[in-house]
């Protein structure tokens, strides 16, 4: 029997069955026995854990007030953090040069967002000056000692500032130091592939909290009295150094993920080996490994928290140390919640970024 | 589909000097480790001439031509490209590589630039041109390979005939006086075998001189002064194409003849 259509048939609306509310239940929650069991447990365990979380967090909360007597009902007591968010915030800091602190993160809030929103103008000018003048700008903001900022000694540095500052420039050098890295780790000269070897080797292989003090306590036995360098720079090198190693070897997954045709291609038009490193290769391999690139820096961030041990007060802490305060014992939980919740936040907003940024920048390629 | 005897007069016309040599191999031998992958070459290719290399898998002509701008080193022999002898000094090899363009059987088109970028990088950043006449030389290339419309795309979005005519007009904006071809249709599906073929025989009435490694022989029989034949590392045969299809004389090169023909 042959067929023969004249006119197209017309399309009719799917079964409510398989769209709205229903439809997605029933594929996502309840497709088959065993998955709306465990649909049915899960929603069990939210049922009694979140509503309780939200009560205690924010409903039975209790947020004004000076001292804990402020805390009268069940919920958390965040007066507690309120009435030291100064110290979490800037650790030691006198409080009248607070505003440096602030105008130098400001400045560089202002800076990043212009550099990742799209559309604005004169990036190439912007990035140069966050790369090369903003990191002047704020080692006079924060350390001072000239044009009439009063010198602040790193020691009263602390809370999230000192993370955020440890955290950044670990980031900010890191990034660099591992790219260099990598390619020194696949160069064909001895020389340079084996000083990166032995660097990444070496650094990776032991662990940060050994590194920190190593840093703070032998180092300072093996060099001369006068030539003492500050703790923190001592901590931030070694923090460094640790991550660059890491880095170094995110950035090689991605060097090797690139096609031998792409090298050849590149020297055939006759590019140099950096010209063709920086056009052709590395824009590649660094788009490839955006995730590992961005795990790492979310590690390198919660890493910091072990400058602790070494008698730096980053944020956690400063929070820990606030809890010995006779006047507010007890508040322990609220301090751990709220340095949880800003780890968190910053932490998803970097994974948040780096999705963003990878389908920003998938130009099909993937064949 | 371009027509034979035109060929023929537009290679009359450009009657070659025969001491324009632009490449030459004199006693070439390389090694892969202790493999011998080229014994003993010589060769002469003249300014305009046209080659056309075939022969088994792994005798060695991807080699061969990958030496004439060093993305592959060899151990013993000469080889003078335009006057230049290609040994370590990394400046003859620079200048070598520009004056050579080469086209790869996978096409390796940079993924992140667009068509415009990839023909326009190293015109920019090797030749040091200003980037306005970059972009006009690499439309003029781009109009002539037929894809000026696709320029802002990038090669991930078009198909592999596309790219491999992008990959010419990239090879051409660096304004070569020498292009190799290494098998540039073999990773094309069927029907896209043709654009290509059609582009680079343009290019042969030109002048272009072209070494080719192909297994095309309507090509070869259309293009090519010469055609060589290689087998474990050898030139075997070199003739002129109808006489090397024809009437070939070794035993190896009529095995190979009737099995791709």
């Amino acid at each position: 029997m042959a067929v023969l259509i004249t006119s197209p048939s017309p399309s009719l609306p799917p079964p409510a069955s398989s769209v709205g509310v229903v439809g997605w239940l029933r594929a996502n929650l309840f497709s088959s026995v065993l998955n709306s069991v465990f649909s049915l447990i899960g929603l069990f365990i939210i049922y009694k854990t979140v509503p309780a979380a939200i009560n205690w967090a924010f409903i039975q909360a209790d947020w004004v007030g000076t001292t804990r007597d402020a805390c009268t009902s069940d919920g958390a007591c965040w007066v507690f953090v309120g009435v030291r968010i100064n110290q979490f915030l800037f650790g030691f800091y006198p409080p009248s040069e607070y505003w440096r602190v602030v105008t130098a993160f400001s400045l560089i809030g202002i800076l990043v967002a212009w550099l990742l929103v799209e559309r604005t103008p004169k990036k190439g000018l912007v990035g140069i000056f966050t790369i090369f003048c903003y990191p002047v700008i704020a080692y006079f903001l924060f350390y001072g000692g000239a044009f009439g900022l009063p010198a602040v000694e790193t020691h009263k540095w602390g809370g999230l500032m000192l993370t955020l500052i440890l955290a950044t420039t670990g980031m900010f050098f890191s990034f660099p130091i591992g790219i260099i890295l990598a390619l020194g780790r696949r160069s064909s000269m001895p020389v340079a592939k084996s000083i990166s070897v032995v660097f990444i080797e070496f650094w990776r292989g032991v662990p940060l909290i050994t590194v920190l003090f190593m840093s703070s306590v032998m180092l300072p036995m093996f060099i001369p009295e006068n030539m003492q360098i500050d703790k923190l720079l001592r901590a931030m090198i070694g923090i460094i150094f640790f991550q660059s190693a890491y880095m170094a070897e995110v950035v090689r997954g991605g060097l090797q993920a690139i096609p031998k045709g792409q090298y050849e291609a590149a020297e055939a038009l006759g590019l140099s080996y950096w010209k063709s490193m920086f056009f052709i290769i590395l824009p590649q391999a660094l788009k490839m490994v955006i995730p590992g690139i961005v795990n790492t820096f979310i590690a390198l961030f919660k890493d910091t928290t072990l400058v602790l041990i070494i008698g730096l007060f980053d944020l956690l802490a400063v929070v820990q140390a606030a809890f010995a305060d006779p006047k507010w014992l007890g508040f322990s939980v609220e301090g751990y919640v709220f340095v949880a919740s800003v780890y968190w936040v910053s932490c998803f907003s970097m994974s948040r970024y780096s999705q963003y940024l990878e389908k920003k920048l998938n130009t099909g390629h993937a064949r | 589909m371009i027509i034979l005897s035109e060929i023929m007069t537009a290679t009359q016309i450009e009657q070659n000097d025969p001491n324009d040599v632009m490449v030459e191999l004199r006693n070439v031998n390389k090694w892969y480790g202790d493999f011998h992958v080229l014994k003993n070459i010589n060769l002469k290719v003249s300014k305009g001439e046209r080659i056309i290399i075939c022969g088994p898998s792994g005798c060695g002509k991807s080699t061969l031509i990958r030496c004439m701008n060093r993305l592959e080193e060899h151990q013993e022999g000469d080889i003078i490209v335009s006057g230049i002898t290609l040994d370590d000094d990394l400046k003859h090899i620079d200048t070598v590589r520009r004056d050579i363009g080469m086209v790869f059987q996978q096409f390796n088109l940079f993924p992140h630039l667009t068509v415009m970028e990839n023909c326009c990088l190293a015109p920019i950043w090797v030749q040091k041109q200003p980037r306005k006449e970059a972009e006009a030389t690499a439309m003029k290339y781009l109009e002539r390979v037929q894809i000026a419309d696709q320029a802002q795309k990038f090669p991930g979005q078009l198909s592999g005939g596309q790219q491999q005519r992008v990959a010419i007009a990239r090879s051409l904006c660096m304004n070569p006086s020498i292009m190799l071809f290494d098998e540039p249709t073999s990773a094309l599906d069927p029907e896209m075998i043709k654009e290509v073929l059609d582009v680079m025989i343009d290019l042969a009435r030109e002048g272009m001189t072209m070494l080719c490694v192909t297994h095309e022989m309507g090509f070869a029989k259309t293009v090519a002064n010469r055609v060589l034949f290689m087998d474990a590392g050898e030139i075997i045969e070199e003739n002129e194409p109808n006489e090397f299809f024809d009437n070939p004389q070794s035993d190896r090169t009529k095995l190979f003849l009737s099995q791709i023909l």
